[in-house]
């Protein structure tokens, strides 16, 4: 498989009157062409810092990229020139932002910031930049699409709206699309629909798409693999059935019980207790030891190193020491 | 649309017509007559003249001859100077003040949109630090100070530009400069917190993930929704720079309508009092129509025409 995108080491900071805030804290993951890979995550574990740092489009100052790369077919974006990206952006990799209501700009018709992207990086007449919107309309499935070029956005509703950024971020053919949470605004039925229009879309164009989100039921869905995050790290990376089936991080176990199920309607959650790690100096060891139930002496003092289960899976806990493993299954056997 | 516009014509001619009733209520519940003054004239006289004018009529009576006037736009002649009509009073003064209101109405909005983009930009630079400090003093100085100021130093010291009058270009400079700064001030300042707004917007992010250059970002994206504000109160400042042209006019002895304005106001002549406040405030009202237009035509969210439906 075709690695199109390789993170390593990333590192984000910001800088801000009350100290620095590490929000990405040494991430590594990739991208195969076609695939799509979830991040999940609680709020504020840097899953939205990590996808503004691919686009490069994290805000500077106070924020930076303080070290680490990302591969992007062989290009590291982290050291190309402001300019550089901007011939990147929007055609090599696009970006759908949360809330369809604001990624929309109120004063321009639907067909002018459709086609801009267009114009602006494909030497192409106007006809050509419609047919081509027209085009993305109906793949994104907006019903008289001619008529609705020149509306405004507030004559759409939200659902339809979100298909507007979608066909906007995909005009260009990206062969990455980075999706911020893009269902986490939308009313249930309308979720189903927008889910169901990335597995076609993908289908249709081979589009890689990295897929942010906090809902494991989203992920459930539309994911080929599954990457945990947790206080500005990746902790748990692995296949979908692998997480979903397999997790062994702690932190994913108590994720996936908080998850509502159909089929157990009416039971009570199990949300994690406690709260995520303070960004500003975040422990040494691993962040999660003062809400795991089975924290060690030395998960406060020492990062856990990464543990590969296989190709896919890995896992970043002192669980998966050995010494630890024979433990547990010596008390498990008292 | 045609019905907005007739719905708003009719709310403009009541407007209008509040205006022109106060101004006559005040006009005679002030005390004195454009007719008696020290100079002692004769009773017959006084009375002929009087009955020349209407003055002896019943308030009802000259208040339906004055609506009568506005409605032909015929006023009559001036009390004072009878050999003028109010219509050649409005006609000389009018094309003057238009002109030093317009300029400077031009001068504010350009340079005031200029200025607060640029500090919106360079945010929290040193450019952006200039640019508001200047704005702070353009809006605490009064532009009468302003005007004394700038006479001082630039015509009368320096003798760059001329004192007064209005008869170049170069006689413009100061009288605009001394009105525009202060709402130039003002839509820098409002130019320059709503840009700032506005850039944080996800349509900006989402502009800036399509990769578009910060130009077209700026002024594709950004400066249309920024102006919003600074449309919704131009209404205020152009009737700040209206009053403002009477007292600018007065420092610089411009020959505007703002002089008969004063004058006729210090002298009770009524025909004049009325031809010019019905001539401003008519002017005025018409602009902030135009004003209201123009928001209707920055932001498609607001629905002049009943057009296209919620889907
Ligand atoms: N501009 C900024 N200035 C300072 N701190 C920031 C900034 N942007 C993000 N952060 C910090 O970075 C951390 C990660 O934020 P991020 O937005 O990536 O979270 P997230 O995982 O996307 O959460 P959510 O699910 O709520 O979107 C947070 O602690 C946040 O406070
Ligand atoms: S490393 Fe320790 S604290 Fe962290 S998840 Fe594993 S067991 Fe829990
Ligand atoms: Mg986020």
């Amino acid at each position: 498989m075709e690695k199109i995108l390789d993170v390593k080491d990333l590192h984000v900071t910001f800088t801000t009157y009350g100290g620095t805030v590490k929000a990405v804290r040494g991430v590594n993951f990739h991208l195969n062409k076609g695939e799509t890979l979830a991040i999940v995550g609680e709020s504020g574990c840097g899953k939205s810092v990590t996808s503004n740092a691919i686009m490069r489009l994290i805000p500077d100052p106070p924020g930076k990229i303080s070290n680490g790369s990302i591969h992007f077919h062989g290009k590291d974006l982290v050291r190309l020139s402001e300019k550089q990206m901007r011939n990147i952006r929007g055609v090599d990799i696009s970006m759908i932002f949360q809330d369809p209501m604001t990624a929309l700009n109120p004063t321009l018709t639907i067909g002018t910031q459709l086609m801009e992207g267009l114009r602006q990086h494909k030497k192409i007449t106007g006809e050509e930049a419609k047919q081509k919107a027209l085009e993305m309309m109906n793949l994104v499935g907006i019903p008289n699409p001619e008529e609705r070029l020149k509306q405004y956005p507030h004559q759409f509703s939200g659902g339809m709206r979100q298909r507007i950024v979608i066909a906007m971020a995909l005009i260009c053919e990206p062969e990455l699309l980075i999706a911020d949470e893009p269902t986490t605004a939308l009313d249930v039925t309308i979720q189903a629909q927008i889910l169901e229009l990335f597995n076609r879309i993908q289908e249709a164009t081979g589009v890689s798409i990295i897929l942010i989100t906090h809902d494991l039921g989203v992920v459930a869905k539309i994911a080929d693999r599954i990457a945990v995050m947790y206080a500005g790290k990746i902790i748990e990376v692995g296949t979908k059935r692998e997480i979903f089936y397999q997790a062994q991080h702690p932190y994913t176990k108590g994720l996936l019980k908080s998850v509502p199920r159909l089929d157990l309607q009416g039971e009570k959650l199990t949300p994690i207790d406690g709260t995520p790690p303070d960004l500003f100096s975040p422990p040494v060891g691993c962040p999660f030891t003062a809400r795991c139930p089975f924290a060690m002496e030395v998960c406060d003092k020492v990062y856990p190193g990464t543990t590969e289960l296989s190709d896919a899976h890995k896992v970043d806990c002192w669980l998966q020491d050995e010494r630890a493993k024979q433990l547990l299954a010596s008390t498990a056997n008292n | 649309m045609l019905k907005y516009i007739l719905k708003r014509l009719l709310i403009m001619a009541v407007t209008l017509w509040i205006i022109v009733t106060l101004t006559f209520v005040l006009m005679v519940s002030i005390p004195g007559s454009p007719l008696n003054e020290e100079r002692g004239t004769n009773e017959t006289v006084q009375k002929n003249l009087e009955a020349h004018y209407n003055l002896d009529e019943p308030y009802h009576i000259q208040y339906l001859l004055y609506l009568k006037s506005i409605v032909t736009l015929d006023f009559g002649p001036s009390i004072k100077q009878p050999n003028q009509t109010v219509n050649d009073l409005l006609g000389r003064g009018f094309p003057i003040s238009f002109e030093l209101g317009i300029v400077t109405i031009l001068v504010a909005v350009f340079s005031g949109i200029i200025l607060g983009i640029v500090a919106a930009l360079k945010h929290n630079g040193i450019i952006d630090y200039m640019a508001m400090s200047l704005a702070v003093l353009g809006i605490s100085i009064p532009n009468f100070v302003l005007a004394t100021l700038l006479i001082q130093q630039l015509a009368v010291k320096y003798e760059i530009f001329p004192v007064a009058t209005w008869s170049s270009p170069a006689h413009m400079v100061l009288p605009i400069i001394a009105l525009a700064t202060g709402p130039m001030a003002i839509i820098a300042r409002l130019t320059r917190s709503t840009m700032l707004e506005v850039l944080t917007q996800d349509y900006i992010k989402m502009a800036r993930a399509k990769g578009l250059s910060p130009w077209k970002i700026v002024f594709k994206h950004a400066l249309k929704n920024a102006l919003m504000p600074v449309v919704t109160i131009m209404g205020t400042l152009l009737a700040g720079i209206l009053t403002g042209t009477f007292v600018i006019e007065k420092i610089f002895a411009i020959p505007g309508m703002g002089k008969y304005f004063v004058e006729s106001i210090n002298q009770r002549d009524y025909p004049v009092i009325m031809g010019t406040t019905v001539f401003y405030s008519a002017f005025l009202i018409f602009m902030l129509f135009l004003v209201d237009i123009a928001y209707g035509i920055l932001d498609p969210r607001i629905k002049i025409h009943k057009k296209g439906g919620e889907s």
